[in-house]
């Protein structure tokens, strides 16, 4: 029986096997940042354990990093010791470490696949959930907790038992206006939000072979947000083409050897999967969340659901909508664009092109957070600063941000933010804040009216 | 398990726990409710009990909300019975490092998160998956009587109500059973496979 892009992967690095339990996983890449490194370290220091491969690690620093004045010194004293401890550990252990302000610091999961540190067939796990994203280059990627990477410096491996698979076939062509984030939110609001747990996901058919690799990892990204561990696309030209030239690519000979090798990954015809779900393309349309968790989402023009449960109820109530309501029109005063799901610079072109020669309503606040440095100087270089900075828009310095609120970008209690990150948990921005998950194209729409419209009446 | 013979102790073991419970009745309690980002900004494993539950337990200003379970002085125990998927979201460890420094030592659920689960047994922290109808009497028995005595016993796999026949076991990986029960941790086994990853290392072919 043939097999899918996963097993392939995974098979290939199976070191060894324990009767009736896990395998023990080679990993090739291990991405570290600040926030869930520091114990790790600690435990390894107390045990007396060396990093074993420190060379296939690299760090950066982005949850806990403020976004503008990054020049100056870290006002928050504890965000300050916890990046002085990330930064004292990779000096200590001889890992590259993307610090802030270095040109190649950024959110990390925007500027590993830009460094062509993410590559097809590799294994690669960070703290944190939305590893996932790298599966867009058919890589088995995925989000560990802190005794794991605890693990991994030790010993470059990690004991797992290996996870059912999942299947996602869309066919078709996409609307005009629906964009990679509207398909996952779609997938998401569909499937629910643990119909992926215990599996990985690959995403087949024309929609993500026509995708570009920004939109491919916007995609694989959200796959944790069902529950999926990780999530994975067959990497085919559109995925070699953006990988070769960059810094940690092979390359010349190096290149064309991986290349062959990495057109033997896609999945095999007769390869079987555990669960499969099939979607047309023309059925999505942009999307939105209501609730308090991504699979609460809906088309924008439709109405939320009736449904009598207690837990929905209590989502409702927290987000302040009614069962039945439409959000359009629903006034909104923060806007915010960024997030390791869309902080790439095609999200921010889309931006640009929606509000170009447009203002921005005066109620509203809108921070647009380039993912990376890198991002950060193509939006300068292409002119779009001019175009957001012109209609009243805030360009920051890149880094999570309001994704999680652990700097001093909060959404104040009460207030919606209409966002294109990937959670819209309870006080997920702040405190008390409600937060509307949308694409770039739509969070553009809402600061320029100062509220949801319906933005598929501007597109046909 | 041959491997388990020269590893250290690393980690509390875990046989029987008996002990009343508290009933957490919500679905899909995501990791950051357990802990919230603004809290993870320490860089060592302690102290995080304290902000558990942060923004469900305390309002804005700090004082304590009496409508929140953990609250209720009439409920107590190392066990916390929580609703349809628990442990969802963000990998951050801290929500087991939160959870075990408050005090439990079980978490009882229909559904657990991949992530969130591996972190808890990880920590000593007992996920214990229940058929949702099962989950339902328990979360009901619990309310009612608050002094219901849960008893878990990982070497057979169940969890019971003391003095009943209400029963049912549950499901976990042979190796981490072996772990929980003796203490050892992850580590341990693959430091002693070092030689096997370095022949793999040698020889891998992609
Ligand atoms: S941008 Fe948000 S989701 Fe992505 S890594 Fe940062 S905090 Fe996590």
């Amino acid at each position: 029986m043939g097999k899918t892009l996963f097993d392939k992967v995974w098979d290939a690095h199976v070191v060894d096997a324990i009767e009736n339990g896990p395998q023990v996983l080679y990993i090739d890449k291990h991405l570290i940042h600040e926030v869930t490194s520091p114990q790790a370290f600690n435990e390894l220091k107390e045990r007396d354990i060396p990093v074993f491969r420190p060379d296939q690690i690299v760090a950066t620093a982005d949850h806990n990093t403020p976004t503008i004045n990054q020049h100056l010194p870290i006002k928050d004293l504890l965000s300050k010791n916890q990046l002085e401890q990330l930064s004292d550990n990779c000096k200590k252990n001889n890992i590259t470490l993307y610090e802030l302000g270095h040109k190649y610091n950024g959110i990390v999961h925007v500027m590993a696949p830009e460094l062509g540190f993410t590559q097809p067939g590799m294994t690669i796990v960070c703290g944190d959930s939305h590893t996932s994203t790298h599966g867009a280059f058919g890589t088995i990627a995925f989000g560990i907790g802190t005794s794991q990477v605890a693990q991994v410096f030790a010993s470059q491996c990690l004991l797992l038992s290996k996870p059912k698979s999942l299947r996602v076939t869309i066919n078709g062509k996409l609307r005009a206006g629906v964009l990679p984030k509207d398909v996952i939110l779609y997938i998401i609001s569909k499937l629910g939000t643990n119909s992926g747990t215990g599996y990985f996901c690959e995403y087949a058919g024309d929609v993500f072979k026509n995708m570009s690799m920004e939109g491919r990892m916007t995609i694989c990204n959200m796959s944790i947000e069902m529950g999926a561990r990780g999530g994975m696309i067959a990497p085919d030209q559109t995925t070699f083409d953006y990988v070769e030239g960059r810094e940690y690519a092979p390359k010349g000979e190096a290149f064309d050897k991986k290349v062959a090798y990495w057109k033997t990954l896609p999945t095999d015809v007769d390869a079987t999967f555990d669960k499969e779900y099939f979607f047309d393309a023309e059925d999505i349309e942009p999307m939105i969340t209501y609730g308090t968790n991504p699979g609460m989402g809906i088309k924008i023009t439709e109405n939320i659901p009736n449904i009598n449960d207690a837990s929905f109820e209590k989502s409702l109530e927290y987000m302040d909508f009614k069962k039945g309501e439409s959000l359009i029109n629903k006034p909104i005063n923060f806007v915010f664009i960024g997030s390791c799901t869309n902080s790439r610079i095609e999200d921010f072109r889309v931006a640009a092109d929606y509000i170009k020669g447009k203002q921005k309503a005066q109620n509203v606040t809108a921070w647009l957070v380039p993912g990376s440095k890198q991002v950060e100087s193509q939006i300068i270089d292409e002119g779009l600063k001019d175009i957001f900075v012109n209609a009243g828009f805030e360009l920051r310095q890149p880094g999570c941000s309001a994704c999680l609120a652990m700097n001093d970008d909060k959404i104040p209690q009460g207030e919606y933010c209409v966002s294109t990150s990937n959670r819209n948990f309870e006080g997920r921005q702040g405190q008390g804040s409600r937060t509307i998950l949308a694409s770039p194209l739509v969070a553009a729409a809402v600061a320029i009216e100062g509220k949801i419209i319906d933005i598929t009446k501007q597109l046909n | 398990m041959r491997f388990l013979l020269k590893r250290e102790m690393t980690m509390e073991k875990f046989t029987t726990l008996s002990s009343t419970a508290i009933p957490l009745d919500i679905e899909n309690v995501d990791t950051d409710q357990i802990i919230p980002a603004r809290f993870l900004k320490a860089t060592d494993r302690e102290g995080f009990g304290n902000n558990v539950f942060r923004d469900w337990r305390f309002d804005k200003n700090g004082n304590e909300n009496p409508d929140f379970i953990l609250n209720n002085k009439t409920y107590s125990g190392n066990i916390l019975v929580a609703g349809n998927n628990f442990g969802c979201g963000s990998s951050r460890e801290h929500a087991a490092w939160a959870l075990t420094d408050y005090g439990f030592k079980v978490i009882v659920s229909s559904f657990f998160a991949d992530i969130f689960k591996g972190n808890a047994l990880n920590n000593g922290l007992l996920p214990v998956q229940v058929p949702a109808d099962f989950l339902k009497v328990l979360l009901s028995e619990i309310k009612n009587k608050p002094d219901t005595q849960l008893i878990v016993n990982l070497e057979l796999q169940t969890i019971s109500i003391k003095g009943t026949s209400f029963k049912a076991s549950f499901d976990i990986d042979a190796y981490k059973k072996t772990c929980m029960i003796n203490g050892y941790d992850d580590i341990d086994y693959l430091l002693s496979k070092k030689q096997t990853i370095e022949a793999f290392e040698a020889k891998k072919t992609y």
